[in-house]
């Protein structure tokens, strides 16, 4: 038992993103799961819709709530990050100037995943793509 | 809880009502159904933003407030205008004549909600000051954006500030003076809110954050507008009341509540749509120094309420004028300052209001949303409204909780008549072969 979807998200395009994690809310909301996860979660899946649009060469979310709690993965299909300790440093960050006038690409986003929720796994090889696993208990 | 149902101010005319799906589209807490070819109003979702009576071409939605005459009912009136009321009136750039024609028309007294908010503003500085809050907080004084919280963002109701609105807040302070000076009892004091705001209406009947309600009527803006006004060219005696400052009358316009606050880093959003992509941003943690959130359901705040006369914008403009006419200096006692941290508190909490939510256990919850999700996907998606419900998503959960069914759906009732007109087709072609057969004249030959 369990609501499951898939969303593909295309890189650079910065009109679409929040779009998923908006969704994941409003699924959240819908079924009453207490505000302090969901807030967690609405941090963490938007943190990683917007490292798909900016860094990735386009990837997916899949989501799936269950009793227990909710399961995210994300899956890009590249560049891969080369060294993932410094990507998991705060403030350590490879975007553009153009992304960052427009108030992202601060070096924020894997460390407040990791922060955000209760389990949290990646891996990544360079010119394949990464794979983030985020588990939020209910 | 008090045992009185709910009271909402928004309300339907459904003599005038077309049925059409204007109001449908519009409400922000999707709680209007057309049924039966007319709107029906979700109680227990409406949260009196009054979109519905701007949108309405047809006028059939209204806000119920109360007539002059309830302040018969008490032997000592005061009114409390709203600063919205000094934008009003045209040619009219000085708030005395229309404070004047207030005590010509009846009350007794009259008490400045302008006044009140100075009051309310200093007591909010000085606790984002004192104590550790979650920030941003979040201002209380808009009483849909509260409703809002409490429906759509219920993660967000420890941000909001625990002290009751300038409008409760002048009530109390006022039948308090009155009592004072007059040696009267409270109880004999009626205090009359002068609303640009349906919500307001529902605010006083069904408080929030606190147990009863200090003000004993809601007469509506557009409601006294020609008393007023019939007074306004005539001299009148110098007024003997202490008078709101600018800053005060600053509240009715998006920002003044944050500039008499005097937060750091402060937003104000006005419109509900907008504060609802505001609520949604901070829900997601993407403001990171924000200290202080004003969000105003209605576009020009205050000066933008269903129940004024005049257009937002030339009120917001006239009331500058009202400002440049109005002393800076603040004129209540500073122990009224000092005293309101504790005197102006909220008294109960603000609950979440679950009424968006599925009932039951985690499990049936979420067996629900699957079977909603897969009504939704058999749904075209283009969320036209002409099912009655405003989105299809809406209408699938309208499906799963029985009160509609998917033929509800324009494009779903068109597919199932072709298939049917296509069943019947078959139907004739086949039952006209039959009878070919039976006309070919071979069986009587076979007799």
């Amino acid at each position: 038992m369990m609501i499951k979807e898939t969303y593909q998200v295309t890189a650079g395009d910065m009109t679409a993103a929040g779009d998923v994690s908006a969704r994941i809310k409003r699924h959240m909301k819908q079924l009453g799961i207490p505000a302090s996860v969901m807030r967690r979660v609405a941090v963490g899946t938007y943190e990683a819709e917007i490292n798909l649009v900016i860094h990735s060469d386009g990837g997916r979310i899949d989501f799936a709530i269950t009793p227990e709690g909710i399961d995210i993965r994300v899956v890009d299909v590249g560049p891969g990050i080369a060294d993932i300790e410094k990507a998991m440093t705060e403030g350590w960050s490879t975007a553009t100037n153009e992304v960052r006038n427009m108030g992202f690409g601060a070096g924020m986003g894997l460390p407040n995943m990791k922060r955000n929720a209760d389990e949290f796994t990646i891996a990544s090889e360079v010119g394949v793509g990464t794979d983030i696993h985020m588990l939020f208990r209910i | 809880m008090s045992d009185t149902p709910y009271f909402h101010s928004v309300r339907l005319d459904a003599e005038k009502c077309k049925g059409c799906t204007t109001c449908l589209k519009r409400c922000p807490t999707e709680a209007i159904r057309i049924r039966n070819n007319r709107a029906t109003i979700l109680h227990e979702r409406c949260i009196d933003c009054g979109e519905c009576i701007r949108v309405c071409t047809s006028h059939a939605k209204i806000a119920v407030t109360d007539p002059l005459e309830i302040i018969d009912g008490f032997k000592y009136k005061i009114a409390l205008p709203a600063p919205t009321l000094y934008s009003q009136f045209i040619h009219v750039h000085r708030s005395e004549p229309i404070i004047a024609s207030l005590l010509k028309i009846g009350f007794d007294d009259v008490f400045e909600v302008a006044r009140a908010a100075e009051v309310v503003s200093y007591a909010i500085s000085k606790l984002l000051i004192t104590e550790d809050r979650p920030k941003p907080v979040i201002s209380s004084a808009c009483p849909v954006i509260l409703r809002l919280i409490q429906i759509n963002f219920p993660s967000l109701l420890d941000n909001v500030i625990d002290m009751i609105s300038p409008m409760e807040a002048a009530a109390k302070i006022a039948k308090e003076e009155f009592a004072k000076k007059h040696g009267v009892p409270v109880g004999e004091i009626g205090a009359f809110f002068i609303s640009p705001c349906a919500a307001k209406m529902t605010a006083v009947k069904n408080p929030l954050g606190q147990e009863k309600s200090y003000v004993d009527g809601v007469i509506a803006i557009k409601d006294i507008y020609t008393r007023i006004e019939k007074h306004l060219k005539e001299g009148f005696d110098p007024l003997e009341i202490d008078r709101a400052s600018t800053v005060g009358i600053k509240w009715a316009i998006p920002g003044g509540e944050t500039s008499a606050v005097g937060s750091r880093n402060s937003l104000c959003v006005d419109g509900v749509e907008n504060v609802m992509r505001v609520l949604e941003q901070i829900e997601n943690a993407r403001f990171e120094r924000l200290d202080y959130f004003e969000g105003l359901a209605c576009t020009n705040g205050c000066l933008g309420g269903p129940l004024t006369v005049e257009n937002c914008f030339v009120a917001k403009n006239r009331l500058a004028s009202v400002v440049k006419h109005t002393a800076q200096r603040m004129v209540s006692k500073t122990e009224i300052f000092e005293d309101a941290v504790s005197t102006l508190r909220m008294t109960q909490e603000i609950e979440p209001n679950e009424v968006m939510q599925l009932r039951g256990s985690i499990f049936e919850r979420i067996k629900r949303a699957e079977e909603i999700e897969m009504i939704c996907k058999g749904l075209p998606g283009f969320d036209c409204g002409s099912c009655g419900s405003p989105t299809c998503r809406a209408l699938a959960w309208d499906i799963a909780h029985g009160y509609a069914n998917e033929l509800n759906c324009v494009f779903k009732l068109q597919e199932r008549i072709s298939q049917m007109a296509e069943e019947m087709v078959k139907l004739g072609e086949s039952t006209r072969f039959t009878s070919y057969r039976k006309d070919d004249g071979s069986k009587k030959e076979g007799l």
